[in-house]
């Protein structure tokens, strides 16, 4: 049976719930913007007004307002954000129990169950185009499809606030003609490769022979040419399921540029203890540390190493970011960003092999003192207790990375590819299909 | 141009929970009874601005909107004078 699948998106959405609650500002272009003190000073979103004047995502502040010297800057409110978003899914719930969020402000709904009760896609996401502005006060575009990358497309098609519908019958006028990179996986190299072949639309990418799609991407390409031709058969996850977990890191811009071993030592530290400490949470311990460097030239790498031991103390994954960090860069410029990430989790019960030569007791106890923190720091709050590092410099040891930073990145295929092209199998199901049509 | 103010309301909980706003104090200490609520649903202020459960209120023969905001607060839309 076809599915009914919508792709809702909030427009502009920290910017308009921005105007909402200061309606004073409406009229005027906005840019919600982080802290320049903290140099977090860029552009996370922007009004209609702004976006016409030239501002994008990602600016830096004074870019924004040299492009649009009338702009207003106003603080993000992650918390408010996130209780939208929560409203957000009050509503969608109405509809489904089939429904991803991708990001805070979009969401896939699977509404091919409700259709008999509610009508039809079309009218559903009127009805919530609707419902949003009432009741939230801010708009959405949605696009319905039966699959979800064209729904994804359909609320791109058209917006603010409108609704899209992309079927068999007219997905080839509308989706064909798109950019390739419009598409989901499309990123700006595989778009620089597809050119060279001489595939700049969705439509010449649905067209383009699969097996040289799959000679040139490997396995990305089958995966491509299925999205492309509207196959894609990955499934509306139902809502409030998490994908498992595979890894757990922390990253931060600093409040000033690093430019000693110390410096990245104490940033470092303070990563590794919200990286562990949420491993603890978790009931995980990890066998591979991994460290981000960013510099101030912008360049950047990432270093990875296998622990001899699975571990969740935070002094051990603290000492191999360390050590990594030290071997892998040489201070060519100052840093302005660091990560520290663990992966390749398991759980700490199980039974691993023990080394003559390592002290387990000690580690147990280890372990336990960062329980012990873990505990008081949840009672008293995170600045009670510290590592005598931190008081090198105040400035650098303020931050708290653990509740800080609270919204993750979603990938569309973190809980596998169920596209429907697992390589082989794509050219004997998929690709008959596409070939009947 | 309209703009947000919050006020004080006594209201009274039913014992299933259900909230219903009963008088609203002005600032100056003015009381407004409400004779009537006519419905109550989540919608957004945009004159305002603010989201909440917007109590339509009759008060002494006229329509207002009493909004129950997110952070537990009432608020009205009130003209600026």
């Amino acid at each position: 049976m076809e599915r009914t699948i919508l792709h809702s998106d909030m427009n502009s959405c920290y910017a308009s719930i921005e105007l909402l609650y200061h309606p004073e500002l409406r009229g005027h272009p906005l840019a919600v913007g982080g802290d320049p003190e903290a140099r977090h000073g860029i552009v996370l979103a922007k009004d209609q007004l702004a976006k016409k004047a030239g501002v994008k995502t990602g600016m830096a502040l004074w870019q924004a307002r040299q492009a649009c010297p009338g702009i207003t800057f106003v603080h993000p409110r992650m918390d408010l954000y996130l209780r939208f978003s929560r409203m957000a899914h009050e509503i969608y719930s109405d509809y489904t129990d089939l429904q991803e969020p991708f990001g805070i402000d979009e969401c896939w709904l699977d509404i091919t169950d409700s259709c008999s009760i509610k009508g039809d896609g079309k009218a559903v996401a009127e009805e919530i185009r609707s419902r949003m502005k009432r009741e939230l006060g801010i708009t959405v575009s949605i696009g319905v499809s039966w699959n979800k990358i064209f729904a994804k497309l359909g609320s791109d098609y058209k917006k603010p606030d409108a609704v899209t519908q992309i079927t068999k019958e007219n997905y080839r006028t509308i989706v064909w003609p798109l950019p390739a990179g419009d598409l989901l996986y499309v990123g700006r190299a595989t778009q620089k490769k597809l050119a060279k072949f001489g595939i700049l639309t969705i439509g010449e990418l649905a067209q383009a022979d699969i097996d040289f799609l799959q000679r040139v991407f490997g396995k990305m390409g089958a995966v491509l040419s299925v999205f492309a031709n509207g196959l894609d058969q990955t499934p509306v996850s139902l809502e409030n399921t998490e994908a498992p977990i595979k890894s757990i890191g922390n990253s931060t811009t600093t409040p000033r540029d690093l430019t000693c071993d110390r410096d990245a030592a104490i940033i470092l530290t303070l990563l590794a203890e919200s990286v562990s400490a949420r491993l603890r949470e978790n009931g995980f311990a990890c066998r591979v540390v991994e460290v981000s460097v960013r510099d101030n030239g912008l360049y950047s790498f990432t270093r990875q190493r296998k622990l001899q031991m699975p571990t969740d103390i935070t002094g051990e994954i603290a000492d191999a970011a360390i050590s990594l960090f030290r071997e892998s860069y040489g201070w060519q410029n100052p840093i302005r960003s660091l990560g520290v990430r663990a992966s390749d989790l398991t759980d700490p019960l199980t039974p691993f092999q023990l080394d003559l030569f390592l002290d387990q007791d000690r580690r147990d106890r280890l372990h336990m003192a960062d329980m012990s923190v873990d505990s008081i720091r949840r009672r008293f709050g995170f600045y009670s207790i510290q590592r005598g590092i931190m008081f090198y410099d105040r400035a650098l040891s303020k931050l708290n990375a653990k509740d800080d930073n609270t919204v993750h990145p979603h990938g569309y295929m973190e809980r596998g590819n169920r596209t429907g092209a697992d390589g082989a199998k794509a050219d004997e199901s998929g690709y008959a299909t596409a070939g009947r049509r | 141009m309209e703009y947000k103010i919050y006020v004080r309301v006594a209201a009274e909980f039913t014992a299933d929970g259900k909230m219903t706003p009963l008088w609203i104090t002005w600032k100056d200490g003015r009381k407004y009874v409400i004779d009537r609520v006519r419905s109550c649903e989540r919608a957004a202020s945009r004159k305002a601005g603010g989201v909440g459960l917007r109590y339509t209120c009759m008060i002494s023969g006229s329509e207002h909107y009493l909004f129950y905001e997110e952070n537990y607060r009432w608020f009205v839309e009130a003209k600026m004078e």
